[in-house]
């Protein structure tokens, strides 16, 4: 297979573009599309100091490397989720790339810091694992940026992530969130800083072929609770209908956004006005935040189980 | 040739040589969630797989909290 830009050998075929490319053109490839969606959809500029969620999987780990090639002000955030072998080494990666490349890096520890694992936190407050993670993590760094002084939060959520978001919240008809499913997200409220979503173009193949034609160091190892994950399950019919019908992702999520999603912009927060949780000060619809209700039920089951 | 396939880890032996695509084929595993590798060089579809060589499945898919937008 050659090459569509050069007379090079193709080293991956990309069936929706009706396209293959040598190594250095898919990485101008790649890299162009992040850039044209940072663009087209204004997240970024270069005064903006920007907090990066960094797992140390290859999809954040793309994400910072082609931010700081672009040259935007990053500093990394990494959450230490005390899961067994798995947190570790995450950690451990991270902590890795951000030496090697010379960037600031703000490491939280769930454990140390709130007293909880994610394991923990799930036991004690009967979430399954991935649930208990999630919130904990849009807590923490809509939180982190905010104390930090950051006016965007980046992650590295690919098309992959998206459209299977796209497809569990329309099976369930979750309308205020088909309502906040777009790939930048403004601040509504002085306590919420903008999120912005980078990778949305790209598949989660080519952000792997990305992060291994760079060299990048990635985490590699699947998260042990996300076995049998939902979101795994979507992904895998996604690609199903991708290798049937080459662009079904693409035509999905960004169909979506142009043409379903402005339906759905009025129930984004189901009329109800973001408050101050009276615990925190973070948002919530409710007197207290979800978050501080969940630590708090983790803090009496834990105490009832020590009597 | 030998096929290593990650997660869960698995190494299966496939006699001849064949291209990839017909490999991922065979072993019932969908080109959009995968890429093939030898050593560190990347496999387009087409490419030729001799008997003696080995190559591996990577997974590009992955999942869990992570993962939710």
């Amino acid at each position: 297979m050659k090459c569509k830009t050069c007379p090079g050998k193709a080293v991956i075929d990309i069936r929706r573009h009706n396209a293959a490319f040598c190594k250095d053109c898919f990485i101008v490839h790649a890299e162009r599309q992040i850039e044209r969606t940072i663009e087209g959809d204004k997240m970024l500029s270069k005064d903006d100091r920007v907090l990066v969620a960094v797992s140390g999987g290859k999809d954040s780990l793309t994400l910072w490397e082609v931010l700081r090639r672009l040259g935007y002000h990053t500093t990394g955030f990494h959450i230490v989720l005390g899961i067994d072998h798995y947190s570790p080494q995450a950690r451990a990666t991270v902590e890795g790339y951000a030496k090697k490349n010379g960037l600031p890096l703000i490491v939280t520890d769930v454990k140390e810091e709130y007293d909880f694992s994610i394991p923990e936190l799930a036991e004690y407050t009967r979430r399954v694992p991935c649930s208990a993670c999630g919130l904990s993590k849009r807590y923490l760094m809509n939180r982190t940026a905010l104390q930090g002084g950051f006016s965007v939060l980046a992650t590295g959520h690919n098309l992959d992530d998206a459209a299977a978001t796209l497809l569990g919240n329309l099976l369930h008809w979750q309308t205020p969130q088909l309502g906040r499913m777009g790939p930048a997200l403004e601040a509504t409220h002085p306590k919420l800083v903008k999120t912005v979503k980078p990778l949305v173009r790209l598949t989660e193949r080519e952000t792997l072929a990305y992060a291994m034609l760079r060299g990048i160091d990635y985490h590699d190892d699947e998260c042990p609770n996300a076995v049998g994950a939902t979101s795994l399950f979507y992904k895998d019919l996604l690609n199903q209908l991708e290798y049937a019908s080459p662009g079904a992702k693409q035509s999905f999520y960004f169909g979506f956004l142009k043409k379903g999603r402005p339906a759905f912009l009025a129930a984004q927060t189901d009329g109800v006005e973001l408050k101050e949780c009276e615990a925190c000060g973070q948002t919530t619809t409710t007197e207290t935040c979800a978050y501080c209700r969940m630590m708090d039920l983790a803090r009496r089951t834990a105490a009832a189980r020590s009597r | 040739m030998k096929v290593i396939v990650r997660r869960p880890r698995r190494e299966v032996e496939m006699p001849g040589s064949r291209r990839v695509r017909d490999l991922l084929q065979e072993l019932k595993i969908n080109p959009e969630s995968v890429l093939v590798v030898r050593g560190q060089e990347l496999l387009t579809p087409d490419e030729l797989v001799r008997d003696e060589e080995t190559v591996e499945v990577v997974p590009a898919i992955s999942g869990g909290s992570a993962h939710e937008v």
